[in-house]
């Protein structure tokens, strides 16, 4: 969908034929009873159209006819669904759950584009093409020849304060947003400071109000200016909605009291990195506890790259 | 006050009618209400005061005739506009303060509502103008964190009229206010809206079946029967000479202890 992308779709002819889903002929090795990405063109062309309106405005909401897809709900449906209708045949797809590659969510969503799209996956942030991610955005910093698709449990920022859908929407289309602020309001008066660590509403391009989904407020300086297309599917909810390259997106707050992007107060134990987003992992029942990286691409490179956190030498040894 | 156009009526109601089906609303309702005053209706359940104040609002559409705020029609307006009125010159009383409160949100955060969706950010500043509020309306300072749902009904009700006047509007309509709270915690909440009216110099419509409450608050008094307005007048003048019958009838029936 971005200038860099467009050799791969302007395959020779005479590779299609080798396009997994495309079946010019019965002896092609690549013959599939599926079209490619599972899902069928018209799903893919409405999908494109939705992903195309939300493109054109920044952080709006665009219902869309959300399908059945063979996982359940909660498990990124929306996501997978947005990434089906941008896969093509020459991507390297990279799929992280809390910014693991190697969960449950990850590996069975990773499993079925590798069965229904055929594409090449990999771990490494810096070699994907399209990145479908549940509640973090990468570490290392994204390009314009990527896409990252995130899934969205809950789109709608002012859900929980007007449960009326016919409501919010109107609060969006009058930008009544006061009523995001009584939340934070809340947060400060109950625990002194704003509390909201995950789904932290930000500002799109001045204009709507957004839920990021549920990224730690930590990642939410990487929605602004980032040079990759942000894609947002919410599957249950029927809901896509994008933050376009290089947009400008700002994190609500009080004058007096400001946002902050927090993580937890350490060093990763694995790779001793002190800037990215860390994981608690309790180690034992005597209150024994270790902080690694959340995102385990960037932690292994750092490994591999010679780095060492407190706890990683006691495993050499 | 000082800066009220004594020259244009605040609201000019003409003509307003509005229809059921078959059945009607209220019809033909006109009056004008000047800066600084204070319009009692009344009548009995059914008469369409209810109905006629909603349509005031812009919570109903009226059929016919025209709500002039300051020499425009309201319902020219449009959506963005009559919403922008409604949280800012005009404020809305409910009967049930449930109606008009957010009961998982604190005392604090409701007050602070209105004044956040006016693009207020600083929190403390926020804080300061919700305590003061709360103090207003006789709520302690110390329960600005608890939630509406720990507070009694009258005490729900104060809050609410807090959050109503906090961004300082002009026109309050008040649908019953005083309705399902027992008589002492009705006086005090009486003594409160009448100091609050007379302080801000607001412009009251409030619609009530009560004529201890009209008499208290009201300057003026308009008296519905059936859809149709049947009396007008300055309050004391309807309710110690009652002209039309069912005036007669609504004064006569109230209960002398």
């Amino acid at each position: 969908m971005s200038a860099p992308r467009t050799p791969s779709r302007a395959m020779p002819p005479q590779d299609r034929a080798a396009r997994p889903g495309n079946r010019p002929d019965r002896k092609g090795t690549a013959v599939s009873d599926y079209n490619f990405a599972y899902l069928d063109e018209q799903t893919k062309r409405m999908i494109r159209r939705a992903l195309l309106k939300a493109l054109a405005v920044p952080g709006y909401q665009v219902p869309f006819a959300s399908r059945e897809m063979p996982m359940p709900y909660g498990w990124g449906t929306g996501g997978v669904q947005v990434t089906a209708a941008c896969l093509t045949p020459g991507d390297r797809l990279k799929v992280i759950d809390q910014g693991a590659d190697d969960t449950t969510n990850a590996v069975s969503i990773r499993r079925f584009f590798q069965r229904t799209a055929g594409v090449a996956v990999t771990e490494r942030t810096a070699d994907a093409t399209v990145i479908q991610t549940r509640h973090r955005i990468p570490e290392q910093p994204l390009t314009e020849a990527q896409i990252l698709v995130y899934q969205v449990p809950i789109p709608e920022p002012l859900r929980f304060l007007e449960p009326r859908e016919t409501e919010t929407r109107k609060m969006h289309e009058l930008e009544e947003y006061g009523l995001m602020h009584v939340k934070l309001y809340e947060d400060i008066a109950r625990h002194g400071e704003i509390a909201t660590s995950y789904a932290y509403p930000v500002k799109v391009e001045g204009r709507y109000v957004m839920d990021p989904s549920p990224i730690p407020k930590f990642d939410n300086p990487k929605l602004a200016d980032n040079p990759a297309i942000q894609l947002f599917g919410a599957g249950r909810e029927s809901r896509i909605y994008a933050v376009p390259p290089y947009s400008q997106v700002v994190s609500l707050d009080f004058e007096d009291h400001p946002f902050v992007a927090s993580k937890a107060d350490h060093d990763c134990d694995l790779c001793g990195a002190s800037e990215s987003y860390l994981d608690e992992v309790i180690t034992d029942d005597r209150g024994s506890r270790m902080f690694v990286c959340s995102d385990t691409d960037f932690c292994n490179a750092r490994q591999a790259a010679g780095h060492r956190g407190r706890l990683s030498a006691q495993e050499v040894a | 006050m000082d800066g009220a156009n004594l020259t244009m009526p605040l609201l000019s109601v003409q003509r307003l009618t509005k229809r059921y089906g078959p059945r009607i609303g209220c019809a033909e309702v006109a009056f004008d209400l000047w800066p600084g005053e204070v319009l009692g209706i009344v009548g009995e359940s059914g008469s369409g005061k209810s109905t006629l104040l909603s349509c005031l609002a812009g919570l109903q559409r009226p059929d016919e005739g025209a709500i002039l705020w300051e020499g425009r029609d309201v319902l020219g307006f449009s959506e963005a506009e009559r919403r922008r009125l409604l949280r800012g010159d005009w404020a809305y009383v409910h009967q049930n303060p449930r109606d008009g409160l957010r009961m998982g949100v604190s005392a604090g955060g409701n007050v602070g509502e209105r004044l956040m969706a006016v693009g207020q950010r600083h929190y403390g500043a926020i804080r300061d103008t919700a305590t003061d509020w709360l103090g207003r309306v006789e709520i302690a300072a110390e329960r600005i964190d608890d939630r509406p749902s720990a507070f009694s009904g009258g005490m729900q009700q104060r809050l609410q009229i807090a959050r109503n006047l906090v961004t300082g509007p002009r026109l309050v309509f008040m649908d019953e206010p005083t309705g399902g709270l027992d008589v002492s915690v009705q006086a005090r909440l009486l003594d409160l809206l009448r100091g609050l009216v007379r302080d801000l110099g607001l412009s009251v419509v409030i619609v009530t079946h009560d004529l201890a409450v009209v008499r208290l608050l009201a300057d003026r008094l308009m008296v519905m029967k059936s859809g149709h307005v049947v009396e007008t007048g300055l309050t004391d003048q309807v309710l110690d000479d009652p002209q039309h019958a069912y005036t007669q009838l609504l004064v006569s029936s109230v209960l002398q202890v």
